[in-house]
């Protein structure tokens, strides 16, 4: 399955407390960011950085969701400890699913609904929102500002799952990553899904979401890689993804049902 | 204790509810929609919301919950029970919500025991509902996220109604809990209740039980098995039996072989429990008491709960189906596939429909880089997400959706000149329950 090496470059790929924020899959993220690197022949090392000892270096960063306590728990120690932010300016990549996401805005709430302190590396904030629970499938096109992939074109739209009861507000310093085509995403009236500033990307898509879009996958490792790092990512047989994205695709509810600007529906 | 067979409910309303529930049952089984039993209970509950109250009075009943093994420990709780006279009710089919106990409870009005798998998210409605004999608590890990309550919202739950529970009356009078002392939630939920006997029945997964459910510090798990948290003294307690390799250690009582029928570890770690929940149980009228002992001779003879564990000839080849719903489940199986023929092809049949949760997220949970080297097919409704799944773990697999095809393919051909090793069939709820009815 694998390429050859153009030159060897070696990545490391860190996902972030999977003992608190490993609930819902998304350790898949750092899997096949590892896996799609060292198929082009990159030297990647995976490493499972559960909480209550120092968070290693490492060039990407992954963020899964979690539950209430557990998500506060991260929060905290992240921000004690300080290395997520300091690779952060370092140039390190960042990708945040859902109450990673969340955490790694400026605010969101704890159990009780109490504002907590989030790492501020995505200029976003969170509250809760109704009663209801968005869960689902979510398809979201990547928003016209977004990064794009080699070649400059747009990344594919995303497919993913859902499963949230934040409501995410983008500040003027986040850009958002996609626009809601079926879904309720970001849940704040504007149609949006995810967010995006510098090389943190914040989204909240389980699936995981690099499994089953694997262009983001191929643009994050991209940034990590560096100048030239993208000719380094030579095209994989990707079948099995594409089988399963045009699965979920035509899965999802038509986009007719799409939320509309300023109104939130609830979701089944 | 007096323990009555009761005929029927004392209540008018009750007896309304019943002849309610009978007469959907009826109807539905005349226009051929099966036996109707859940859907009679459910009228049955609309007559009469306190039914189950009725119908629970003067019977011994014994409630199963946790997230894995409740319909297997279940059935192993019915076999250990049975004593050749008397008929114990039961929930069987895994009907494990109100109209399913009403149904089992009405479909057995003689039996003087009932033994009920409850739905975690059911387990304090049906303490307060039938005011059991005996509560087993198996386990507690992440499963349909998408359905229903996080693992700690769950756990606080369970605590609030076993702390709830009436003190532990003379002759047996109160509720006993059987709690499994290695998993931490569980042990939390459990704490509070007056009565409980301590299981060491072992965890096959801690991934949902590190953070301290007493303080938000963190559970520390030593080798053995034994845990505490590393900020408060909430810790494994005192066991009254545990299990070591193939025995069942009993701390005041000795040592007693666990020969069951059912294959896998967790099995052994289930009758674990079903063995100290029998024995711990008043006995019935006029009849010993179940000893430990006899509950796991009596195990010793099962071999299939519900068509779970059992085998299935096809077109010249034994095929074993198995059934694991979420990553626990799945790494319990794969450790019984490590007790089995290395040879064996494996077929993988996952769907996500309501019952089995409609995000399969959960499969990059299950390390399935352990199956490495075997034929492995990818089959079911959702078998691209479990196709992806094996690529990144580097495991040769072929997809084909429909299971029984996917069991074909997975048998080798015939000229290998020796008889070919059993197909394990795995699959996850509504997947396991598919391929049964088409076999």
């Amino acid at each position: 399955m694998s390429a050859p090496a153009v030159r060897r470059r070696t990545l490391t790929v860190v996902v972030v407390y999977p003992d608190l924020l490993g609930t819902y899959g998304d350790g898949g993220n750092g899997l096949v960011l590892a896996r799609r690197a060292r198929w082009r022949g990159i030297d990647a090392t995976l490493i499972q950085a559960d909480s209550g000892r120092p968070l290693p270096r490492g060039d990407l960063y992954c963020l899964g969701g979690g539950e209430d306590g557990p998500q506060v728990r991260a929060a905290t120690s992240l921000i004690g400890e300080g290395t997520l932010a300091r690779a952060v300016d370092d140039g390190a990549v960042v990708l945040a699913v859902c109450a990673g996401f969340q955490l790694v805005g400026r605010s969101f709430p704890d159990a009780a609904d109490r504002p907590h302190e989030g790492l501020g590396l995505l200029d976003v904030t969170t509250r809760k929102g109704g009663l209801r629970r968005a869960v689902g499938e979510l398809v979201a096109d990547i928003d016209a500002g977004a990064p794009r992939g080699r070649d400059g074109t747009p990344l594919p739209r995303l497919t993913g799952f859902e499963n949230h009861g934040g409501v995410t507000t983008l500040g003027p310093e986040a850009r958002p990553l996609a626009r809601v085509v079926s879904g309720v995403g970001n849940g704040a009236g504007d149609g949006t899904e995810g967010a995006w500033a510098g090389r943190v990307v914040g989204t909240y898509l389980h699936g995981p979401v690099l499994a089953r879009n694997v262009a983001l996958a191929d643009l994050l490792l991209g940034w990590a890689l560096g100048d030239g790092g993208t000719e380094l990512l030579a095209p994989l047989d990707d079948h099995e993804e594409d089988a399963l994205r045009a699965e979920r695709l035509a899965a999802a509810p038509a986009s007719g049902r799409a939320r509309g600007a300023g109104r939130r529906t609830a979701v089944r | 204790m007096t323990i009555r067979p009761t005929a029927r409910p004392v209540s008018s309303r009750a007896s309304a509810a019943v002849l309610a529930a009978r007469a959907v049952n009826g109807l539905s089984r005349l226009l051929g929609r099966g036996s109707g039993t859940v859907i009679g209970g459910r009228a049955g509950l609309a007559v009469d919301p306190s039914l189950l109250t009725e119908l629970g009075r003067h019977r011994r009943v014994v409630l199963v919950t946790g997230t894995n093994g409740k319909t297997t420990t279940t059935g192993m709780m019915v076999a250990a029970l049975t004593d050749g006279d008397g008929a114990v009710a039961t929930n069987g089919t895994g009907s494990n919500m109100p109209a399913g106990h009403v149904a089992a409870l009405i479909g057995t009005p003689h039996a003087d025991t009932a033994v009920l798998e409850v739905d975690e998210g059911y387990l304090g409605h049906l303490i307060e509902e039938v005011h059991p004999s005996a509560v087993v608590l198996l386990n507690l890990s992440r499963d349909q996220l998408d359905r229903i309550a996080e693992v700690r919202m769950l756990v606080d739950r369970w605590r609030a109604a076993l702390a709830g529970l009436g003190p532990a009356g003379g002759g047996g009078a109160g509720t006993v809990v059987v709690a499994n002392a290695d998993d931490p939630m569980v042990t939390w939920a459990a704490g509070p209740a007056p009565d409980v006997r301590w299981v060491g029945a072992g965890q096959v997964w801690h991934e949902d039980a590190v953070g301290c459910p007493s303080c938000g510090g963190r559970i520390e798990f030593d080798d053995d098995g034994d845990w505490h948290c590393d900020t408060c003294d909430f810790a494994r307690p005192e066991r009254s039996a545990w299990i070591d390799g193939g025995e069942l250690v009993l701390a005041d009582d000795g040592r007693l072989p666990l020969d069951i029928g059912l294959p896998g570890r967790f099995n052994r770690a289930n009758a674990a429990m079903v063995a100290v929940a029998a024995a711990a149980l008043p006995p019935r009228p006029g009849r010993p008491a179940v000893t430990v002992a006899t509950a796991l001779d009596r195990l010793s003879r099962l071999g299939e709960v519900a068509g779970r564990f059992s085998t299935v000839r096809r077109r010249g080849t034994d095929v074993r189906l198995l059934l694991a719903k979420n990553p626990a489940g799945w790494t319990a199986i794969f450790d019984l596939l490590d007790e089995s023929d290395p040879g064996s092809p494996v077929v993988l049949s996952v769907n996500a429909r309501v019952a089995d949760g409609y995000d399969p997220s959960w499969l990059w949970d299950v390390p399935f880089e352990r199956l490495a080297g075997r034929t492995v097919v990818a089959a079911g409704e959702r078998c691209r997400d479990l196709a992806v799944r094996l690529r990144y773990a580097e495991v040769d697999h072929q997809t084909v959706a429909d299971p029984l095809e996917a069991i074909d393919a997975a048998v080798p051909g015939r000229d290998t000149g020796r008889p070919a090793p059993p197909v394990e069939f795995l699959g996850n709820y509504t997947a396991f329950a598919t391929l049964r009815s088409r076999l």
